[in-house]
Parts: C-alpha cells; structure tokens; sequence
C-alpha cells in the first residue's frame, strides 16, 4: 500500500466533512500518515461541500489533490460532475445512487453504485448515509479497517454520543456488503 | 503522549495554552476563527483571559497592555486584521514587549479574498509598522511544526522581550494532521521585573513607554535594540533543507508552498532532474547560510510563492548574485500544483543546456 487520495463530496450536511475526519483519524489509529483538508470559501448554504484525505506509510507532502486522486466518494450530482474527471487512471469511484441517477462516463476507473441513503433509512437513520458510503470505501480500497473506523468514533463521538456508534457500526457494515 | 488529530488554528491555540498563555485579544476574521472560537472556550478553564476586542486595532493595543502588565499574551488575525495592528506591533517593539502575533494570511490587497495565499511576507518581514524595528517570524508547513513553533515564539519573545510573529495561511489554518504537544522547558527566562505589576510602595514606578524625546536617548534605544536584532541573526536562524546534496536547481518554498515543492521535487527526480530544496522555517532572520552552503553542482534557483514575488527579494540578498533565479507563483488565493512547479522547473533546467 503506497498512498490513498481521497476526495469526499456532496451537499452541506450530509456530513462529508465528518466522514473525511472519521477516516482521517482511522488512519492515525493505525499509525498511518495523514491529513485532512476541507474546501472552505463564501459557500452558500445548501451548497457542495468537499474535502480531501491522504492516508499514507509515507510522510504526507501536500495534503492538496489536483487530478491525481486515487478515489472520489460522491453523494450527490454536482460531486459527481466535478470530481469524476479527478481520479487517477486505474481508480475508484463510489456514486451514492440514491441521488444520482445517470452513470459515470469513464471507463478507465472502477465505478461502484450504493444506494446510500435507501441503505441507511433500512436501518433507521438517514443520517448515516455518510457511513454507508464510507463503509464502501473502506471495503473497497482496504485503506484502514473497519474496527479502525469504529475505533476512531468512540474517540471522535464524545461521551454523550457513545450509543451512536451502533448504529454506525452497522451502517459502515451495510456500505461494505453492498460492495462486496 | 498520544497524537491527536487537530485543525491548524486550533493545535495553534491549544499551544498557546499549553505555552502559559494567560491572555488572548482578538476580533473576527476569516480563515483564523477557529483561534479565538478555541480560546473563548479554552481559556476560562485555566484561569485565562479571552476578549473580543471591538477592532484589530484595540486588540493588539489590548496586547501592549497585557505584555506591559508581564503576562504572556497572544492575539491572531489575518490579512487585513494584520495591516490595522501594525502601528501597535511598532509600539511593542518600541516598549519591548513579549508578545506573539498570528497572522493566518489571505489573498490581497484590501480585503481580497479569504482563500490561502504568502502576499503578506513584506508585511511581516519588513512590517508597515515605522522605525527601525525587527521581529523573528516563524512559517510553519505542518500543523505540528505550528504548535512546536507556537509554543517557541512565547519564550523567543519573552527571551528578547520583543514580539514574535507566526505567519501560516489559509492552508495551515484549516487542514487536520496529528500533532502532539512537546513543551520545550525553556526556563533561564530572564525575571520580567520590568513588568507594570504595582510597587506596592517599595521600588520605583515602571514605566512602560515607547516614547524617547530626546535624540541622544532614542539613539541610545535603538543600539540597544539593534543588539539585540544582532542576537536573534545570529540564535534563531531556522530552516530545513531537502534533497540539496546533488542538486542542479534549487528551489525555495515555505510553509504551505513547500510542501507542494516537494511534491514537484519527488517528481522531477522521477524525471532525471537533480531538484532541491531550502525551506526558510525563519522568514526573519532569513537563512542566508544555506544559500551559502549550495552545491556547486547547482546551476540556478526558482523561488515558488503564492503572491507576485515577495520572498524573492531576500533570495537575491542571500544568492549574492551567484545564481540566476526564477520565479513562479500564483496569487489571490490561488494554489500552485506540483505539475505546474516541475514544469517551471523542466523549462529552466531545459533552457540551460
């Protein structure tokens, strides 16, 4: 394993910012090196949001992906649009088919369809959409495991947040079963 | 201790913390929020001092008075919040304060644009405060080096007692790595016995002034400053260097921009093309030794930035006209990509042969 570039990306609020920390912090759970960061500027509300991951065994250089990602994670149309065209050669792309309904163009990358949200609201929350898709790519790509993931919520989740790692457990299991 | 994983303005002032900081004077300004949003949360936990001030301007004078009053003080800032508070960060020097100053820049002029961008680099080297003054300026390129460089710039300026400067941008400010908090000890810190604390009826009134009429006692100030501008030239030097040993082009990046430089370095090797780097981790004083100590296989220098050329400037004063020197950089918030570094790079190497 040399070095993951990873782009997440959709709409304010459907936690794509957390998502990237979650991963973030699995990677430096098991000693990996890291960096997370966000796309920040006069946003609109309701506007995209995305950020970028490097989880490496090297030292991280700039934390910045410019055409050279090694994965998207897109959750809605306009991340789909925008961050296709970034992707390596040979890399992964992980559509959240609930909200996107055309297919990607590239046929030089690996293309995988979860329909995150129907999945999360099967088990209850659609909050968790997020973790659906962030289970796939942990499933995909193996970058870090899942207990890592599970892991790195007990920490990032707080105390009075603790009975919400369940249910992102499962979630996170359910995004990896839709890959498998 | 364990790592945590932090944005950069918030390992910044949690670092300050962890440094003794006792009082922090700020007002609001993006991409550094997160440094006064941690501080209005952290600081009444360890007995501190936290005050939206009502301007940049009361803040850093906020900052004189605090310093004065001999406690470790810090305020940040951007951009154009660092233009209004030139004319106190004179004074301090003027008062010999300990104090420390982050600018976590943005683009300019005016209000420009909140996206990273190094135009400020005249503003904190040369400064747009008046008279003959010095300030060690730190460029951190990781969010651990900002925190140990944070933690550094409390006993620097309490050493010198003259403010210090931390100038990341943008980039620095809001991106997450793992850092962990190393105090450095440093404890043959001088008695700040010239502190405004109150006499208490026993010892003479301190005086906490920056105003000096008569010109033989202004001359007689600025020596003793200068000596003190000569100590930190000689002490506080830093800078890294990266793959210099064989290099044919050397490149000269820091904080954010270096670690992209990097990236193009790794890649032009890939390419056949002996690149280097030197890194100024001071911007004040600037490393001048290690332009100095270049191999003399090296046949010419590009200075990458995010502004028209600022750092520049100083490369010609430190290369002493013994190599060309090329620039490349973006500005307004633009960030240049390691491609286009190379290709700058293979264009120069290329127009050589």
């Amino acid at each position: 394993m040399a070095t993951e570039k990873v782009i997440m990306a959709g709409f304010g609020g459907q936690g794509i910012m957390s998502m990237g920390q979650l991963l973030t912090y699995a990677g430096m759970v098991e000693e990996k090196q890291v960096s997370w960061l966000p796309s920040y500027g006069p946003e609109m509300r309701g506007g995209t949001a995305n950020c970028s991951v490097i989880v490496s065994d090297n030292l991280v250089g700039s934390p910045i992906i410019t055409n050279d990602a090694t994965a998207s994670v897109v959750l809605n149309l306009p991340s789909l649009l925008k961050f296709e065209q970034q992707v390596i050669e040979g890399g992964n792309l992980i559509v959240n088919s609930s909200l996107i309904e055309i297919k990607a163009k590239r046929e030089d990358i690996n293309v995988y369809y979860v329909p995150a949200n129907q999945i999360a609201k099967e088990i209850g929350n659609d909050k968790v959409t997020n973790m659906v898709m962030l289970g796939a790519y942990a499933e995909i790509t193996k970058i870090v495991s899942q207990d890592s993931i599970v892991e790195a919520m007990k920490k990032v989740f707080g105390p009075s947040k603790q009975h919400l790692v369940e249910l992102n457990k499962d979630a996170l299991k359910r995004g990896a079963k839709a890959v498998r | 201790m364990a790592k945590i994983l932090m944005k950069g303005n918030e390992a910044i002032a949690e670092a300050a913390i962890r440094a003794g900081c006792d009082c922090f004077f700020g007002y609001p300004i993006t991409p550094q929020n997160e440094v006064p949003e941690y501080m209005a949360k952290h600081m009444p936990k360890t007995g501190g001092v936290f005050v939206q001030a009502e301007s940049e301007v009361a803040a850093i004078n906020m900052v004189y008075g605090a310093a004065g009053a001999g406690f470790r003080v810090m305020t940040s800032t951007s951009s154009p919040g660092m233009a209004l508070k030139q004319e106190g960060i004179s004074y301090l020097v003027g008062a010999e304060l300990p104090s420390v100053i982050v600018n976590i820049s943005r683009g300019g002029p005016g209000l420009g644009s909140i996206q990273p961008s190094q135009s400020d680099y005249f503003q904190v080297t040369r400064g747009g405060g008046n008279g003959d003054y010095r300030i060690v300026v730190f460029a951190p390129s990781s969010i651990q080096e900002a925190v140990d460089l944070t933690i550094k710039s409390f006993d620097i300026a309490d050493y010198y007692r003259n403010p210090v400067i931390l100038l990341g941008d943008g980039m620095i400010g809001q991106m997450m790595e793992p850092v962990e908090f190393n105090l450095s000890g440093k404890t043959n810190l001088p008695k700040k016995d010239w502190a405004t604390t109150g006499t208490n009826g026993e010892r003479k009134p301190n005086i906490i002034n920056s105003l000096a009429l008569a010109s033989e006692d202004l001359e007689r100030h600025n020596y003793k400053l200068q000596k003190k501008y000569d100590e930190m030239e000689e002490k506080e030097v830093m800078h890294e260097t990266y793959k210099m040993d064989d290099a044919e082009i050397v490149l000269v990046a820091y904080g954010t921009t270096s670690r992209i430089t990097k990236n193009a370095i790794d890649s032009l090797r890939e390419n056949g093309i002996k690149a280097g780097l030197i890194r100024p981790i001071t911007l004040w004083p600037f490393p001048n030794k290690a332009f100095e100590e270049i191999p003399k296989t090296a046949k010419s220098i590009l200075v990458v930035e995010m502004s028209m050329g600022q750092m520049i400037d100083d490369v010609k004063i430190a290369n002493e006209g013994r190599l060309p020197i090329h620039f490349y950089g973006r500005a307004g918030g633009m960030i240049p990509s390691p491609e286009e570094i190379a290709n700058k790079a293979k264009e120069i190497v290329g127009g050589a042969k």
